[in-house]
Order: C-alpha cells, then sequence, then structure tokens
C-alpha cells in the first residue's frame, strides 16, 4: 500500500524559485518599448472637479494622457455592485480616488510630470467618521450613506434582561489595519482594440479582474485574459483592488497602442489601496446567576470608506461570528456598512470576522469578571457543542470539544501557573506581566449560498507521459495553494508528486474557481481536484488500460494509450453544495459555513509601565482545523497570521488627517520585526470533516480573530486596563495606567 | 520613488581638500554627502530639495580613531557598524555603542556615519544625547582651517547649526573624563523593538558617593526640536541625596525644561510622561 | 528616448565594480539608487524593492563585505566595490546551505523578502557561525516579513548551522 501523502511537509514545487530570487514577479517582468504609468490622485477628500492644470516645462505632447473621457465603455470598476468609478468624472469621493493616468517611457520625467498636474476642486463636506456618517450629517452614498444591513434575531433578547442576574455593556472598537505585503502592487497591461486585453499582475483573483474589465472597454470574454505573475503576498489587499490598476494599466496601454507597467511604490500602495474596515461594536450581555448566557444584544458597524466594494461581505462574516462558539439562546445583531470619504476599506484576512471577535473576546472576559467567574470558567459554562445552535441557529454539527482546545492551550503555556505567578510578581514590579486567552471560530468557504453561486470550477488534464496538469484558477502567493493540490492529485490519483504540476493562473486556460480568499481554497477547490483526480483514476481504471495495482510508469503508458485511443484525459468538475446545507439570504438563518475552524489562542505579554510599551512575549496557538495536509505550510499559516495579529493589536495604527493616511511609510506605519514576534507555539487538533478532501477545513484567516483579543485580554490581566480598542498604542495605554496610578515611578 | 533623479549631482573630490576648496568656491552650492542613509530617504520621498552633492564617504582623512590619555578621536565618516565595533568605545562610551546599536538596521549602520547624523541634525536622532552626556567636540574643517566647537553648541534650532556653509565635520572627540565610578545609563523608547525611530531617547551618567549625587550628566532626544541638556534638571540633583522625594521634584523640573510635541508618531503627553519615567529609572539605578 | 525638455538632467556616468565574483559596468545616474542599477543596467532582479525608505530590506545585497540596503546606495558610491546579490548565493546552481534551509523549513512563503533575508542570514553567519535565536533575531531585525511570522525564518537559519551549511566564500 502506497503511503499517504496527505499530512505530509511535502516541500513546494516552486521553492527554488524563491531562494535563489529567480522567480519573477510582476517588477521583474519587461517587454521591449514597455510605458512606465503613473496615477494622479485626489489630494482632497469630497468635491468637485473643477479643472486639471498641466504645468510648464513637461514636453506633454510625448505623455500618453488618460481622463474619464477616454474610457471606450463603462467607467466603473465592477465588483459587487457598479458605483466605484475606474477614473472619477465629476466628482471625488475620497482622498487619493484617481483622476488622470499617465504613461511615459522614461519612468523618472514620468514621476516629475505627474507632480507637475494639478488637479483644482471644489470641497464639498465630507463625512469622516462612522457617528457622522450614521448621523447623515451629509448623504454621501445612496439614500442614506448605508452600503449594507443586516439583522439576525434568535429567540427573543427582549425578554431576557428581567431575569439577568449580571447585565454587562460595553463598546469596542477596532482601527484601519494595512495588509503590507512586501511586494506592493503592480500590472502589466497590454491593450487594443485588435488583440483585447492581457493583463499580467501581483493578484488574487484573475477572474475578478476578467469580470471588472469586459464592461470597461465593452469587449467579449474571450478577448480578455488575466496571467498572475508570481505573487508577493496578499492577505485580501489584492482581492479586489488590482482590478482596478489593471483597468489603468489596460487604459493607457490601449491609448498608447504599447504595453504599459503600473507598479506602486509603497507610499501610494498604502495610502491609495484598501485597509481592513474599521469598527464599532456594542455589546449588551444578560447572565443568569450561574454564569449562563441568557442574551446577547450586539450592534456591530463597520466604516466602509467611499464605495461599496466587498463591504456587505466583510459585514456578513462580521455580522455571523459576532456572537462566537457560545450557545446562548437569544441573540439579536443588528450590524451595516457606512460610507466615509475615505479610500474603500477592503478585503483582509479575517474579513469582518477579526473585527466582531476582538470585541467579542474582551467582552466576554468582561462579563466572565462581572459574573464572579474566572474567564475560562465562564467560557468553560457556555460553549457550544454538537447538536446546539449558533447565533444564526445553524447547528452545530461537528464534534466540536472547545473545552478541549482551551485545556490544550493551558497545559502547553502554563496558563493556570503563570496567571497566579504573575499576579504576585507584578506587586511592586515596573514590569507587569499578563496572561490571556481567546475562544473563537472561523467558517470555512464563502457564507450560505455563497460557494453555490460561484460555482467553482477545476480542471485536471493528464499528457501522454503520464503527468497530471491542475489547471485552477486559484492563486499560489506564498500560502502554499500549489502544494496543497499537488499533494491532493497525487494521493487520489496514487501517484508521486513529481507527477503533478499545478499550472499558473492563466484566464485563457484555466476555469474560474472562485477568488483565493476566504479560507476556501484547501477546502473548495482542493474538494473539486481531488474530484476530478479520481474521475481520471476511474477513467483510466474502467477503460482496463491500467490494473489495479500500478506504478507511476504503468500509468504513464496507461494515459498514452488512452489518449491515442479516445483523445484527451481530462476532467471537469463543478462544485455542488453539499445537500444539507441550508441558508436563508433574508432571515439570515441557516447553516452560515458548511464548516468550522475552531480555536483557542493565548498571549503571554509585558507591559513596562514606565513606557506603556506592550511586548508579546510568548504565544500559543490551538485550532481544530480539520485534517492537515501539509503540517509545515499550516504551521506558517498560523505563525504568519498571527504576527499580523499581534500588528493589529499592539503596533499597527493608521494616522488619518482629513481623510488621508498621514503616515503611509514604513518607517511610520508599524509592523512587528523579528524583535517583536513571539515564540508561537502551534497545535493543530485534527477532527476530519465531512467534505474536504481527506476532512480538510480552511485555515488562512482564523489566526487574525483570536489574536488581538488574546493579547487585549493579557495586557488587561497584565494592567488591569480595560481595553476596549485596538491598537493599544502605548500613548492610549500610558493615560489608562496613569488613572490606574501604575504610570509613576 | 518620487524624485527626478536626472536632477541630482554627485561627485567624488579625490581628497578632503578638494572637497574643502569646491565648498569655499562655491558657497551652499555643493553639499556633502556620506553615508546616505537619511539623504537617500529623503530623495526617494521626492523631499530632497538640495540637488548637488560631494561624496564624502571614502575620505581617508574623515576615518580613523586616534587615542591619548585625554581623549579619543575619530573621523566623522566613522559607521555606527564601526562604533559597535570597537572595544574601548565600548568599554568607556557605552551610551555611544548603545545608541549605534538601536540606530536603523544593520544594514543603515553599516553605511550611516555619525557624522552625517549630527549634521542631519534631527531631534529624533540616537547619538546626540550620548554625545552631550560625553561633552563631545566637533571639528568643523574648511579651506580656511578647522575649528573646535563644544558639541552642546552645536545645534541653534531646529535643523539649524554653527556649520558654515563652506565646512564640513571632520573629527568627533569624547574627553575621557569619565572613569569606572560613572554609573551610565541609555534608554531609547520606540516604535517597535528593533528599527524603530526614536518617541523619547535618554542618556544619563552620573557620579554617586554614599548616595549622594556628585555628578550628573543628563541628555534627551525626541522632547525638543534640538538633542536637549537638561541643565535645570542636572543642577537641582547637584549634590543631592538620592530619595525618592528627590526622584519626584526632578520629574518636575524636567516635564517644565523639554518641549515635547505631538506628531503622526506620538504625542506630547506621553513624551513628556515617559521622559519622566526615564529619569525616575535612571535615579532608581543609580540608587542601587 | 526624447530629451525633456525640463527640468536639467546630469551626465550619466559609467560605474565598474564586481558583482557576484564577475567585473560588471554599467551606465546610468550618479544619484541613481544602486537597487534600480543591479535590477535594470545588469537584469539582476533577485533583489526587491519593497518601501524604497530603507526600512524592508527585501533591497539588501552584500557591499565590500557588509550587508547593506541598496536602495539607499547611490550608483557614484558603488564605483569600485565588490558587489554580491542573491544571484551570487549558490554556487554554479548549487544551493547555499541557507537557501537549501530555507526551503526544507518552511523559510519562504511569497518570497519576495527572501532574497535580502538569506543575504542577511548569510551575513549574519560569517559573524556567528554559531548564532544563538537572539543572534538570529538581531541578526535579521532589519528584514521585514509579512507572511512567516519569522518563526521558520529563525529555524531555517538555526538548522543550516546545525547540518554545517556552507557559508560560501567570497
Amino acid at each position: 500500500m502506497k503511503e499517504s501523502i496527505i499530512g505530509k511537509s511535502i516541500l513546494r514545487p516552486e521553492g527554488r524559485g524563491k531562494v535563489t530570487g529567480t522567480a519573477r514577479y510582476i517588477d521583474d517582468l519587461d517587454f521591449p518599448g514597455i510605458l512606465h504609468g503613473a496615477t494622479v490622485r485626489s489630494p482632497v477628500a469630497r468635491g468637485r472637479i473643477k479643472a486639471i492644470h498641466f504645468g510648464e516645462g513637461i514636453p506633454w505632447d510625448q505623455f500618453t494622457i488618460v481622463t474619464a473621457k477616454d474610457i471606450p465603455g463603462k467607467n466603473y470598476v465592477a465588483l459587487m455592485i457598479n458605483d466605484q468609478p475606474c477614473l472619477a468624472d465629476q466628482f471625488v469621493n475620497h482622498a487619493e480616488e484617481a483622476v488622470v493616468l499617465l504613461a511615459h517611457p522614461d519612468k523618472y520625467l514620468l514621476e516629475e510630470a505627474r507632480r507637475a498636474i494639478r488637479i483644482r476642486i471644489e470641497p464639498l463636506p465630507a463625512i469622516l467618521t462612522i457617528e457622522d456618517s450614521l448621523a447623515k450629517k451629509e448623504i454621501i452614498w445612496g439614500e442614506d450613506n448605508i452600503f449594507k444591513a443586516f439583522a439576525v434575531n434568535k429567540g427573543d433578547v427582549d425578554s431576557a434582561w428581567a431575569e439577568a442576574a449580571f447585565i454587562v455593556e460595553g463598546e469596542y472598537e477596532t482601527g484601519a489595519q494595512e495588509q503590507l505585503y512586501i511586494e506592493p502592487q503592480g500590472i502589466i497591461a497590454r491593450a487594443n482594440p485588435a488583440e483585447g486585453v492581457t493583463i499580467w499582475g501581483s493578484l488574487q483573483c484573475p477572474y475578478y479582474i476578467h469580470k471588472a474589465l469586459t464592461p470597461i472597454f465593452g469587449l467579449p470574454k474571450d478577448r480578455v485574459r488575466i496571467i498572475q505573475a508570481e505573487t508577493g503576498g496578499g492577505f485580501g489587499g489584492k482581492e479586489e483592488y488590482p482590478s482596478m490598476i489593471s483597468a489603468h494599466a489596460a487604459l493607457l496601454a490601449w491609448k498608447s497602442g504599447t504595453p504599459v507597467k503600473i507598479i506602486y511604490d509603497r507610499a501610494e500602495d498604502m495610502v491609495a489601496t484598501t485597509k481592513r474596515h474599521p469598527s464599532r461594536t456594542r455589546h449588551r450581555t444578560a447572565v443568569s446567576r450561574d454564569g449562563k448566557l441568557l442574551a446577547m444584544d450586539i450592534d456591530f458597524t463597520l466604516d466602509g470608506g467611499a464605495y461599496e466594494t466587498v463591504s456587505p461581505v466583510v459585514l456578513s462574516r462580521g455580522t455571523i461570528h459576532a456572537a462566537g462558539p457560545y450557545a446562548c439562546p437569544n441573540v439579536r445583531i443588528r450590524s451595516r456598512a457606512v460610507a466615509t470619504n475615505v479610500p474603500p476599506h477592503g478585503a483582509f484576512r479575517g474579513f469582518g470576522a477579526p473585527q466582531s471577535v476582538f470585541a467579542l473576546e474582551r467582552h466576554m472576559d468582561r462579563v466572565a469578571e462581572a459574573a464572579g467567574l474566572p474567564p475560562d470558567e465562564f467560557r468553560r459554562r457556555n460553549f457550544v457543542h454538537e447538536g446546539q445552535t449558533l447565533a444564526v441557529s445553524q447547528v452545530v454539527r461537528e464534534k466540536v470539544d472547545m473545552a478541549r482546545l482551551m485545556e490544550r492551550a493551558f497545559e502547553a503555556s502554563g496558563y493556570h501557573e503563570k496567571r497566579a505567578r504573575f499576579e504576585r510578581e507584578n506587586q511592586g514590579s515596573a514590569v507587569k506581566k499578563g496572561i490571556g486567552f481567546a475562544a473563537f471560530m472561523h467558517g470555512a468557504g464563502f457564507t450560505g449560498s455563497g460557494e453555490e453561486y460561484l460555482a467553482s470550477e477545476a480542471l485536471l488534464e493528464a499528457t501522454p507521459e503520464g503527468i497530471v496538469r491542475v489547471l485552477a484558477g486559484s492563486t499560489e502567493m506564498g500560502q502554499g495553494a500549489n502544494t496543497v493540490f499537488t499533494q491532493v492529485a497525487a494521493e487520489a490519483l496514487g501517484l508521486d508528486c513529481d507527477r503533478i504540476e499545478v499550472l499558473q493562473p492563466d484566464t485563457a486556460y484555466v476555469p474560474n474557481s472562485g477568488p483565493t480568499v476566504a479560507s476556501r481554497t484547501t477546502m473548495i477547490v482542493g474538494g473539486l481536484v481531488e474530484s476530478a483526480a479520481r474521475n481520471i483514476l476511474n477513467t483510466l481504471l474502467e477503460s482496463g488500460l491500467l490494473k489495479s495495482s500500478y506504478d507511476s510508469k504503468d500509468f504513464a503508458e496507461a494515459c498514452r494509450e488512452y489518449i491515442a485511443k479516445f483523445g484527451p484525459l481530462k476532467s471537469f468538475v463543478k462544485y455542488h453544495q453539499p445537500a444539507d446545507v441550508h441558508w436563508d439570504d433574508t432571515t439570515y438563518q441557516g447553516d452560515a459555513y458548511g464548516a468550522y475552524g475552531w480555536a483557542v489562542y493565548l498571549a503571554e505579554v509585558s507591559v513596562d509601565t514606565r513606557t506603556a510599551e506592550v511586548r508579546v512575549d510568548n504565544f500559543t496557538a490551538v485550532q481544530e482545523v480539520g485534517t492537515i495536509v501539509n503540517p509545515m505550510l499550516a504551521a506558517g499559516q498560523v505563525e504568519g497570521g498571527v504576527a499580523q495579529g499581534i500588528g493589529f493589536a499592539v503596533y499597527e495604527n493608521v494616522v488619518w488627517k482629513d481623510g488621508r493616511m498621514i503616515n503611509g511609510q514604513m518607517t511610520n506605519y508599524i509592523m512587528p520585526t523579528s524583535m517583536d514576534v513571539p515564540p508561537i507555539r502551534v497545535i493543530f487538533e485534527e477532527v476530519p470533516y465531512g467534505t474536504g478532501p481527506h476532512g480538510a477545513k480552511g485555515i488562512g484567516e482564523l489566526p487574525l480573530d483570536g489574536t488581538a483579543p488574546a493579547v487585549a485580554n493579557a495586557i488587561a490581566h497584565a494592567t488591569g486596563a480595560d481595553i476596549r480598542r485596538v491598537p493599544v498604542t502605548p500613548e492610549a495605554l500610558i493615560e489608562t495606567l496613569e488613572m490606574l496610578e501604575l504610570a509613576h515611578a | 520613488m518620487r524624485a527626478y533623479v536626472p536632477a541630482y549631482e554627485i561627485q567624488a573630490p579625490p581628497d578632503l581638500s578638494a572637497a574643502l576648496d569646491r565648498m569655499a568656491a562655491e558657497p551652499n552650492e555643493w553639499k556633502p554627502f556620506a553615508g546616505g542613509t537619511d539623504l537617500m530617504v529623503l530623495l526617494e520621498a521626492g523631499k530632497l530639495a538640495h540637488t548637488k552633492y560631494l561624496n564624502i564617504y571614502h575620505l581617508r582623512e574623515l576615518r580613523g580613531m586616534s587615542v591619548n590619555p585625554a581623549n579619543i578621536t575619530f573621523g566623522a565618516a566613522t559607521t555606527y557598524a564601526q562604533i559597535r565595533r570597537d572595544s574601548l568605545l565600548a568599554a568607556e562610551f557605552t551610551l555611544l555603542c548603545s545608541a549605534a546599536a538601536e540606530t536603523g538596521s544593520i544594514a543603515t549602520q553599516n553605511r550611516g556615519t555619525l557624522g552625517g547624523n549630527i549634521a542631519n541634525a534631527s531631534p529624533a536622532a540616537d547619538s546626540p544625547p550620548a554625545l552631550i552626556v560625553y561633552d563631545a567636540e566637533l571639528e568643523l574643517v574648511s579651506s580656511r582651517g578647522s575649528r573646535w566647537i563644544a558639541y552642546r553648541d552645536f545645534h541653534t534650532g531646529y535643523r539649524q547649526s554653527l556649520l558654515r556653509p563652506d565646512e564640513l565635520i571632520r573629527s568627533i572627540r569624547l574627553p575621557r573624563n569619565g572613569g569606572p565610578a560613572w554609573k551610565q545609563h541609555y534608554r531609547k523608547v520606540g516604535t517597535r523593538r528593533a528599527q524603530a525611530i526614536s518617541k523619547v531617547c535618554f542618556a544619563g551618567a552620573a557620579l554617586v558617593e554614599n548616595g549622594k549625587i556628585a555628578d550628573v550628566r543628563i541628555a534627551l532626544g525626541s522632547i525638543a526640536p534640538t538633542v536637549l541638556r537638561a541643565t535645570a534638571t542636572e543642577q537641582m540633583l547637584q549634590g543631592e541625596q538620592l530619595s525618592p522625594a528627590l526622584s519626584q521634584a526632578a520629574q518636575q523640573t524636567l516635564a517644565r525644561e523639554i518641549a515635547p510635541i505631538d506628531d503622526m508618531r506620538s504625542t506630547a503627553r506621553y513624551r513628556r510622561r515617559v521622559a519622566q519615567n526615564l529619569l525616575a529609572e535612571f535615579l532608581e539605578k543609580l540608587s542601587a | 528616448m526624447p530629451e525633456p525638455v525640463r527640468p536639467k538632467s546630469v551626465q550619466k556616468i559609467r560605474v565598474t565594480c564586481s558583482v557576484n565574483g564577475a567585473p560588471a559596468s554599467f551606465e546610468t545616474y550618479p544619484m541613481a539608487r544602486l537597487l534600480d542599477a543591479l535590477r535594470e543596467e545588469l537584469k539582476l532582479t533577485g533583489t526587491k524593492e519593497g518601501c524604497g525608505e530603507g526600512e524592508c530590506g527585501a533591497c539588501a545585497i552584500e557591499m565590500n563585505g557588509d550587508l547593506v540596503n541598496s536602495c539607499l546606495v547611490p550608483a557614484l558610491q558603488a564605483e569600485g566595490a565588490t558587489i554580491r546579490t542573491i544571484e551570487g548565493i549558490a554556487n554554479k546552481g548549487l544551493l547555499n546551505g541557507v537557501q537549501q534551509s530555507f526551503l526544507e523549513h518552511g523559510g519562504a512563503q511569497c518570497g519576495i523578502c527572501t532574497p535580502g533575508m538569506i543575504l542577511a542570514a548569510v551575513n549574519l553567519l560569517r559573524k556567528y557561525p554559531r548564532p544563538t535565536e537572539l543572534q538570529v533575531r538581531e541578526g535579521l531585525a532589519g528584514n521585514l516579513c509579512r507572511c512567516t511570522g519569522y518563526t521558520k525564518i529563525f529555524e531555517s537559519v538555526l538548522e543550516a548551522c546545525r547540518s554545517q551549511g556552507e557559508v560560501p566564500k567570497r
């Protein structure tokens, strides 16, 4: 019996290129005669464009210049709705909104020219906060500034207050967070009416770009082609924004007749592209005398920025996760995403859940305290079990054991001993230590009917040499998608991994497997790859050309014979929702996700009360995410996600002024260095889930949900500070510490 | 990359006197360019207004170290990496070595020079507080000759100094007044543990005899338009017995002496509170 | 290339240096970044731009034996220098021990920080052939990674030492 490849840390097929510097990212690609492209942007948050002034001393006749009137088709970047212009025409609705595009062969002169353009804008009053937007001080979008709203009602929340022994309220906030992939965004476009549009780029979702470009150019689908280049990190930041840059590069290419390359520098990338939605969450919670949740009333608001982009889906995920892995009979969640005049916020790993889970898990610690229980006992009394329902009335059909995950986290970290010891040792110490945890879950795949709607496809094809090629629209960006597909296909075919080839996504060849987001690639697309691989194997077995016991030579021979006799040997598979998943979009009830990752994360911190600096000293991440296909890659996802979560918790602060990010430099927007990230202990509990390949679930986003609340709870434990907002900046914390009379030496 | 690079001149004079002659012949036209770790960042941000530079990075006359019983003198183009590696500096001038280790990253320490850092005159620079505590002296040189000035007089205002348009810094001299009896303390509070811009930077050295402060030097960065020597605080500590009450009083004096601001990195309130706490930490260390 | 009307342009210079053990020569503006000269004139695209402010280390190279951020070096100052980039780390296709270890221990995810990170690691190991984890953290503190959380980068470097990874001669 061949040894299983699942659960092995197979090396990544594309790894060698990374360690030798031969992997070719978008800025490494060059075409003869290529032009560089640049974007001229609005300096103000909102206003009417009066004039565009081209400065003296630039040879403007050498430049390709594009404005809204040069767009051959429609002036919008299609995503969920069509509210976002490709280029601002009469009005601007956020600072850094694109107005003019320039191209020139000399990148230095191009930059000089960019600075020589002045866009004269008559300002209009701008809305810059959630409060002002909700108050409708100005209507800046639609009828009421609201992109989307949800209402979840389980049981009857209002009936519970009277019988509650404890009622705890709280308001929590999270700030914007920049994805900060180390490779800035970039696109190359070749576009002309004869050939259509071809795009190469650093991107996550080739088919999103494909859908966005067809109306802009009025082209049929087969004349738009998107090719993914090696991509240096995405985390959601390259989910929808590359459609905008692609449109820009393509418009310049179309007008100039020459390929155009647009590479953002870091400053532009930071200020102009999407960030994590800032949030405000209000909790009101009723608890019985014996510490059981009776009711959770949650109000959840996201700041969506100036256009809708993906806000409804971010809101959806944040809403569904807002009440967490708890069994509570009465839950009400009212949520909305509102418009403000800042650059639109967008996808970032976690996608709404980090925001609502931060609020929830901070709140749960406070509720525990009010009920007179230690935080772990309170959780234990309220964790959801198989057969019980979540906030959206989803019956949990997985064998979830949150208490066991919590115990493992405590065991691995020495939680109880440390909790007591820190409290003792903190007396009279300038540096206070704390330990805290968060309990949470993250749904894998698109919500409810989302996967059915996406109807993802994958194609596997065998060559006469017996190599099986995987054609999927999923993009490798370091997370290991290629490797997982390789393993899953190899396992299903009974071959070694070197007989599998995963093609670089190119919409001319690969089908639409849906976007590479939402912790869905292994579970959903991996499942399609597995099915297709099985189909190919079965075809060969049924043809009689392959015996039931074979090696890769036999397999190759069988492929060669089959193809010679019958033609192409391939399998095309389309996703079908399992029959037992039912979701109602109108009531927002039912099976929100086919599977959840369940986790307890635990942080140990030191807070130097003299400077209010927080240091995360140790981190333990325990999760159950189904079968682990590749342990090294899976651990890498957790470690990387925890580091981003630590950034979200204590370092990463977007400083806004008049609707613009003013700290758009890596020197002023602080992400953790190798000195700031603690040892991270990763523990997987494996419980195979039904429909992912070999019982795999999703993992990519889970770490972003629980890290910040674990750190915040640890800071609260260390100092007594009632943390309500992330990032916990030293400037904010020191005020709290002063009030707690700890800051004075 | 926001600069029009073709407009920038940088030339390599063969030796120091050629560089100085050029600066004298065309005052304000040519500025010295050393390791580039400050100037190139400005260039890339499109904020480097001046466009003509003389490369002084390789000039031998600006490197090297000489030691005598009274002082240590080293060239202004000495890099942070070289400072960190020097065993004599590590033994006698620990504050400077600590500052060098906290500056940027290894890659920037390999290129950045102390003279460049001083001339750049950022109020947030990490080394100046150490240099102030050590009563450093600078040798300013031009084609007309050279002069020594006390570093504490060098910065005259926000990014302004005594450096004349035809001068550059040739040497930095540290008097060997200290000795093992001095207790030294350096702490930089930045945005993270490594590669951080300073929010508050503290350098202190004191001679303590029987719990009494015989002599003390205190300097801070990032809390005023220039590096600040906390003379009022030094004066009120001089000759006093270490005690919690003394620490409280000294913190009050310090709070009045410094002038921190709000900026995108931090707040005046935070900087003031932390400066006081760092002073308290220093005084506690002296009491130990 | 059409001549710009404004602004004024200085003469390009010719820079001669040694890159990855071989003589190299290129023409560019004196203040052009060495990073751009390596990528555009010498077509060595392994060195990356991540931030353009000397903060991320993706552009790190070895210059005269020292780790430097090539985005902060003007071309003029590269005259006569001995430079090594990621392309010069492997030896005729044979991976250096650090590179091999990164592959085996998951030290690279998206890979964009990896060239600079490997240069920093190789440079570190020359100073400390048997570093502690703290020394590894300090040695890599100028190289930002957003994907890995650094954990497997530390493991990769420490494992490279344990398995006697070859530190290539200059």
